[in-house]
């Protein structure tokens, strides 16, 4: 099938389900930060993350990429020659990593921001009020409805950051997308191997929203929703 | 400090609270000997929800003193003049000595009327989930709402959920119990259950300071009536002195407002 290249395409694949993994990780720790500063009361922590989230969010995730990839690897190397060390490469599945999570970290900033907004103010102040600490508030009240506020903005945003791992190739990384560009060449017909690899999408976020939904029904519990005719 | 009666269980002393420029508690004492029902009384914007959140530390004070069974709430102010608890662990042991039902319930909306009960006795009293569960439905029905037990608070009426907030309050058996117009936020045919249920704990000798538009509730049920007005108490004794026979013009417009 596929001319024989279907085991490289698979082996591609989990590159891909790697960056993706890794990335979103990676986004959600940023995320979750940016979420707690924008909620501080810290004006110098509002400033910061308000930079991250409105410049990261307003330029291109591919632009974003090769200046991390190729300026990074300069500016790096300018350091490292400075101090006398020998010149270094940077790791394309780090850069692609870091890259993706770093920027997908700037959408989940607002979706966990929005979460954790839309929880009622009195919830936390009843916690308070009966003698939780801190931590104990965070951990019974707020996030499990903070999931629950989150889970439609994450879908959305998992969705568009697996889609986004496609740009790694770009930056030589051997994943899906990449195998399949070589396949594609080297057989003449683009059409069978990208609308393979577009199928292979398809299918993981097919799974992702089915798994997705059932994780926001888990935490739904409780929530009436709207009957409208 | 009140002379009368050796053993006050919670009392406020000098009371200040500022928000900016404005002056919303300029100086309220408040005594609660055991059994005792204080009714806070006054018109919008008077200051006495804002006095029953410093009890607890929800609003802080900017000046004052708090002190529960004897023990006084160590305070310190902090940079913008308001005062800190400088012990978490005794604020948080006074505050689980003090509960509080609010106006808009605040119950948990991702857990079961039952689970909205336990999770304080389990998380802050460390009481066994046996324990806690077989006190919550001892709570549960004695408000009235054991058969919506695994309900959750969005499948609630609002007199379901306040009462299963009292329930919540009284499972902690506090000292006292603070309420802040429970039942402001209630449609008029369900204003009497949670009235019915409170009237109930107050018989028990449970102590209690509630924050009421129910004059009727004050009268028949307080042993004492505070009347704030503009952040300072203009009046304060028994409720058939202090609503029967105002003394200054401002409670007489008050009273003759609220009793239309």
């Amino acid at each position: 099938m596929l001319h024989g290249y279907l085991p490289a395409i698979l082996g591609g694949l989990m590159t891909s389900l790697q960056v993706a993994a890794c990335s979103l990780a990676i986004a959600c720790v940023f995320g979750l930060i940016g979420a707690a500063a924008k909620l501080s009361s810290s004006r110098a922590a509002h400033a910061v993350v308000d930079v991250y989230t409105t410049l990261i969010r307003g330029i291109p995730e591919l632009a974003l990429m090769l200046m991390v990839f190729y300026g990074g690897q300069t500016i790096l190397n300018y350091l490292v020659t400075e101090a006398g060390g020998d010149y270094v490469e940077v790791p394309a599945f780090a850069a692609g990593v870091l890259t993706i999570g770093f920027v997908f970290g700037a959408y989940m900033t607002e979706t966990f921001r929005g979460a954790i907004l839309a929880i009622p103010k009195g919830q936390m102040e009843a916690a308070t009020a009966i003698g939780m600490s801190r931590s104990q508030v965070l951990a019974r009240v707020t996030i499990p409805q903070m999931i629950r506020h989150a889970i439609p903005g994450f879908t959305n945003n998992w969705l568009i950051m697996i889609k986004a791992t496609a740009l790694v190739s770009i930056i030589g990384l051997d994943d899906m997308m990449q195998r399949a560009g070589l396949a594609a060449s080297a057989t003449r017909e683009p059409l069978t191997f990208y609308l393979a690899v577009a199928a292979i999408y398809l299918l993981i976020t097919t799974v992702s929203i089915l798994l997705l939904s059932r994780v926001e029904k888990r935490f739904s519990l409780g929530v009436r929703k709207a009957e409208l005719q | 400090m009140n002379t009368k009666t050796p053993h006050p269980l919670l009392v406020a002393d000098q009371i200040t609270k500022r928000f900016g420029q404005t002056e919303v508690l300029r100086g309220i004492s408040l005594s609660a000997n055991p059994g005792d029902v204080i009714a806070l009384i006054g018109s919008s914007g008077s200051g006495k929800s804002t006095f029953l959140r410093c009890l607890n530390l929800l609003e802080r004070p900017n000046s004052g003193r708090i002190a529960l069974n004897g023990e006084v709430l160590e305070l310190a102010a902090d940079r913008d003049g308001a005062l800190n608890a400088t012990n978490p662990v005794q604020l948080r042991r006074f505050r689980s000595r003090i509960s509080m039902v609010f106006q808009h319930f605040n119950l948990w909306a991702h857990m079961t009327a039952e689970r909205n009960v336990t999770e304080g006795l389990t998380v802050v009293l460390g009481l066994s989930q046996n324990e806690a569960t077989e006190r919550a439905q001892h709570y549960l029905q004695k408000v009235g709402v054991i058969h919506r037990k695994d309900a959750y608070p969005a499948h609630l009426s609002g007199g379901e959920q306040q009462r299963v907030a009292i329930a919540r309050a009284l499972a902690m058996e506090p000292d006292v119990m603070l309420f802040d117009e429970p039942t402001s936020a209630l449609d008029p045919e369900l204003v009497g259950e949670v009235l019915r249920v409170m009237r109930a704990v107050a018989e028990e000798g449970r102590t209690m300071i509630v924050v009421t538009h129910e004059m009727s509730f004050a009268r028949e049920v307080s042993s004492e009536v505070v009347f704030l007005s503009k952040g300072v108490v203009a009046e304060r004794g028994r409720p058939e002195d202090v609503l029967l026979k105002p003394q200054s013009e401002r409670l007489q417009a008050f009273l003759a407002n609220s009793l239309k």
